[in-house]
């Protein structure tokens, strides 16, 4: 029975290291190419979800819900880039930092004007409902199941993407020299907009997906915003496989933490205590995995060092 | 530039001034009003420090806020209920005597930001926020999960506690020990500015390379900083869960973080005076807006939009002119 | 002979497959200027940075005042002394030309924490940050900010900043660079004048401020050094004719 339950946590972790891609996937994308860091990442995300769970209200279809998600997510991220982030690019931090969180409280209060302070439900479609039997006798929900392969499907999509694509090419020149894929022709302003665009949508997708084992609220973007910036600091900002590994590791952690650290303090105390305890700093041990990495890599894992202004 | 001091001096005293016309026409939620907006303009010159003087980005200062006011919600609580907090190895027992749960306050923010500082400050620009920002949120998870201290309900204090000499249940009284503590960080804080330390400081924001090159590590600078600053938002934590006689995980949030960050903005980074008159714009605005519609965060995130895109001075800027002083 | 005041033996640095620094020994001794030329990207950036502390070298001693102080940063050999200019002018913008001074010299005497009083109330550090303006000829510039003055001005503010660290040793990277003619006049009489101050290891592009200044000449390319000597002994030098100064006459 251990390894049983063991197994359906690990998976857990992977489902949640799968959501934390999608959103950390896109952040360090657009803090790769454009040096922007956003917080009102976690908005989109939430617009995701929202128009997710009304379209899904409205159809009664979750691949319709799902579309919509990705295309709202796509073109609110879109209409944020063409007002108010494409005027950050050469601002200092500070100011990304203050007007992308002048962003979280226009969307989430907006957000709160058009549907309510209710949470909404999305549920999940019967064809991915119920559990399914994997190998060795575990049974596990096929639709946290169906999460983790959409994740490694878009970690699969980028990569085709930045390595086989036209489009790739350009992201990778405009990680590494801006004013070379100018002089190459490439319209920035658009490749910039199309970038922001498609890791909005990846968060939209994110909360979409997240949307049925959660519920839909206002504010449901920032818990994993926080984690999503945890992950780009253990993976190394702009590095698309540090995202990926540090999802899965963080995911893991996260997951496992909570699993164990109970179950070890009840060794040696008794259970309500062990429970509270375990809990308790199992809620801190990504943290602790973070200052870790920060200690032993300070860039990431995956990151390269920072030149110092 | 010169007008500047002047800006400073009428909108530092209409804060006392408000206060006092409120005695007068008798309304003791305006009084309230008031020390809140000292409270917070506390927390954001400790914030200041780091960020005007240090350039140093914390999104997690409200690791430092909810602390201090989680110090004084233990011992406050431990003394209600004649609990001592910890018997063994020694006994510590709750308090209600400000000053103690200030300094209590104080010694655990600056614990806390010489840890987060230690490891944070290995880097720099948007590491160092998202880094902040995790610890912070790191306390708040904490704070939650752990159920001595209510949890996520938070912790209700009965009495106000007390300070030698005032009686701290009166508005009044208790506006004017803020007002003072206020003046304290405030008169430190520019003593801090023109010290060789806060020369180093600035320079080390400037050009880090050149202040090692004249045998000063920018990291020791930093970290220092990072400490007195997050020791005086410690002890507005402290001051706020006093005045609501209650403490939260809310006042340990991200939020909380960027709150302190937008006071400092508003009135003007790098001003003196800057979180003074931005925490009063702040409470003014919600006092006004949330009237007009309940969403009324909407329209200070879209004020916030138009000072970081157009009006970058904030609101001394606007005032006493775009030049920040250097003396 | 005197012991030698700055010495680097077998300084070793790559990026990857790129090997900027291989295997350099030099030294520098009491009251000489020593100049170190060679062609662009010969690695002598890499070089001066290893000396400063700023960069880490894989292998190789560095010895300054008969002390090993490879494991020491920047800041620690600052302090000992080690008065630094940079290729491109590192001084604080928004400062004024007497507060950049006043910092280097709180910074040489270990006094930057200190919290209450003012930094420039101090009358004798003061009157020794205008006399070290005076030395590089900025004292008429002293309330100025440093993002005003010229471009040469604000390289002899950086002469002046590591003056005030009373220093053992002077690391110069092209402090002629950018400058007019004349600029370049003055600044050979200047840097003539501060040998007597403490020895100094220059890195210089113009070569008639490299051979009227220089004591001894070491030549780097590719990262090693291929000569060192007198400035008649270095033009003589063969390799050195074909590996850098042949380049000059081609141009």
């Amino acid at each position: 029975m251990t390894f049983v339950l063991f197994a359906e946590q690990v998976l857990n972790g992977l489902q949640l290291g799968a959501m934390l891609f999608l959103m950390a996937s896109g952040l360090t994308l657009v803090f790769g190419v454009m040096g922007l860091i956003n917080l009102a990442h976690g908005s989109l995300y939430m617009i995701g979800a929202f128009a997710a769970a009304a379209v899904a209200a409205a159809t009664g279809s979750f691949l319709l819900a799902l579309a919509a998600s990705l295309a709202a997510a796509a073109a609110a991220g879109a209409l944020v880039e063409v007002s108010v982030i494409r005027r950050l690019y050469d601002r200092d931090h500070l100011d990304q930092v203050l007007a992308t969180f002048a962003l979280i409280l226009i969307f989430s209060e907006g957000t709160r004007w058009v549907f309510g302070s209710f949470p909404l439900y999305l549920d999940i479609p019967s064809y991915l409902a119920g559990p399914v039997t994997l190998p060795g006798g575990i049974e596990y929900s096929l639709y946290r199941l169906t999460i983790i392969a959409i994740g490694a499907a878009v970690a699969l999509g980028l990569y085709l993407l930045i390595t086989r694509t036209r489009i790739g090419v350009q992201i990778r020149a405009g990680e590494s020299d801006r004013e070379m894929i100018a002089a190459l022709g490439v319209n920035i302003s658009k490749l910039y907009t199309i970038v922001f665009a498609m890791g909005a949508a990846l968060a939209g997708l994110a909360g979409a997906l997240i949307g049925p084992l959660q519920s839909v609220q206002i504010g449901m973007g920032e818990p994993v915003l926080i984690l999503a910036f945890v992950v780009i600091v253990i993976g190394g900002i702009g590095s698309g496989k540090g995202a990926l590994v540090a999802s899965i590791l963080v995911g893991l952690t996260d997951t496992l933490g909570r699993f164990l650290l109970p179950i070890a303090f009840g060794a040696f105390m008794d259970p309500s205590d062990a429970t509270a305890i375990g809990s308790a700093l199992a809620s801190m041990s990504i943290y602790v995995l973070m200052a870790f990495v920060l200690v032993v890599r300070p860039t990431g894992l995956y990151g390269v060092a920072q030149h110092e202004a | 530039m010169k007008r500047e001091p002047l800006v400073n001096a009428a909108l530092f005293l209409s804060l006392p001034a408000v206060a006092l016309w409120a005695v007068s026409t008798d309304e003791p939620f305006t009084i309230t009003l008031a020390t809140r907006t000292a409270i917070l303009a506390l927390a954001g010159v400790g914030l200041n420090i780091a960020l005007g003087q240090g350039g140093l980005v914390s999104l997690g200062h409200a690791a430092f806020f909810g602390l201090g006011g989680y110090a004084m919600g233990v011992l406050a609580s431990h003394a209600q209920t004649q609990t001592p907090i910890l018997e063994w190895p020694v006994l510590i027992e709750g308090a209600t005597s400000m000053p103690l749960i200030w300094l209590v306050a104080m010694a655990v923010s600056a614990l806390a930001a010489l840890g987060i500082g230690a490891l944070s400050l290995r880097t720099s620009g948007v590491y160092f926020i998202m880094i902040t920002l995790a610890f912070g949120q790191m306390l708040y998870y904490f704070a939650i999960s752990w159920p001595a201290y209510g949890g996520e309900d938070g912790l209700s204090i009965h009495l106000r506690n007390s300070f030698p000499g005032l009686n701290t249940l009166d508005p009044i009284q208790f506006f004017g020990l803020c007002f003072v503590l206020l003046c304290a960080a405030l008169l430190l804080s520019a003593r801090l500015k023109r010290s060789p330390f806060g020369l180093a400081l600035n320079a080390a924001r400037q050009n880090p390379l050149r202040v090692r090159a004249v045998g000063v590590r920018p990291f020791s600078l930093r970290l220092t900083a990072f400490v007195i600053s997050g020791v005086i938002t410690g002890l507005a934590g402290a001051l706020f869960a006093d005045l609501n006689r209650f403490v939260s995980p809310s006042m340990l949030s991200w939020h909380t973080s960027g709150e302190i960050i937008v006071f400092v903005l508003l009135g003007g980074v790098g001003r003196l005076f800057g979180p003074v008159a931005g925490a009063g714009l702040y409470i003014l605005l919600e006092q006004l807006l949330d009237g007009v519609s309940d969403y009324w965060q909407v329209f200070l995130g879209a004020l916030l939009l138009t000072v970081v895109l157009i009006a970058r001075g904030g609101l001394i800027g606007a005032l006493a002119g775009s030049e920040v002083a250097h003396d | 002979m005197t012991d030698p005041v700055l010495a680097v033996h077998g300084l070793t640095k790559s990026f990857g497959a790129l090997t900027a620094c291989d295997g350099v020994s030099l030294d520098l001794r009491p009251g000489e200027i020593h100049a170190l030329i060679g062609p662009n990207g010969a690695g002598k950036s890499t070089l001066i940075k290893q000396i400063a502390g700023e960069i880490a070298p894989d292998a190789g001693t560095i010895h300054f005042l008969g002390r090993d102080v490879t494991d020491l940063d920047a800041a620690a050999r600052a302090r000992m002394g080690l008065g630094r200019s940079f290729q491109i002018s590192a001084v604080i913008p928004e400062f004024t030309v007497l507060q950049n001074v006043i910092l280097a010299q709180l910074g040489a005497e270990g006094r930057v924490f200190r919290f209450l009083r003012a930094a420039l109330s101090d009358r004798r550090a003061l009157g020794r940050a205008r006399d070290q303006l005076e030395r590089v000829r900025l004292a008429h510039r002293l309330a100025d900010r440093a993002s005003e003055i010229s471009h040469g001005e604000r390289r002899r503010l950086e002469l002046a900043m590591a003056l005030a660290l009373r220093p053992r040793a002077f690391l110069l990277d092209e402090p002629m660079a950018g400058m007019g003619a004349e600029g370049v006049v003055d600044m050979t009489a200047l840097l003539d004048s501060l040998r007597f101050e403490a020895p100094i290891l220059l890195i210089e592009h113009d070569m008639d401020a490299v051979f009227a200044l220089a004591d001894r000449i070491s030549v780097l390319v590719y990262g090693a050094l291929i000569a060192t000597g007198g400035v008649q002994e270095i033009k003589r030098n063969r390799a050195v004719q074909r590996a850098y100064l042949g380049e000059e006459e081609v141009a």
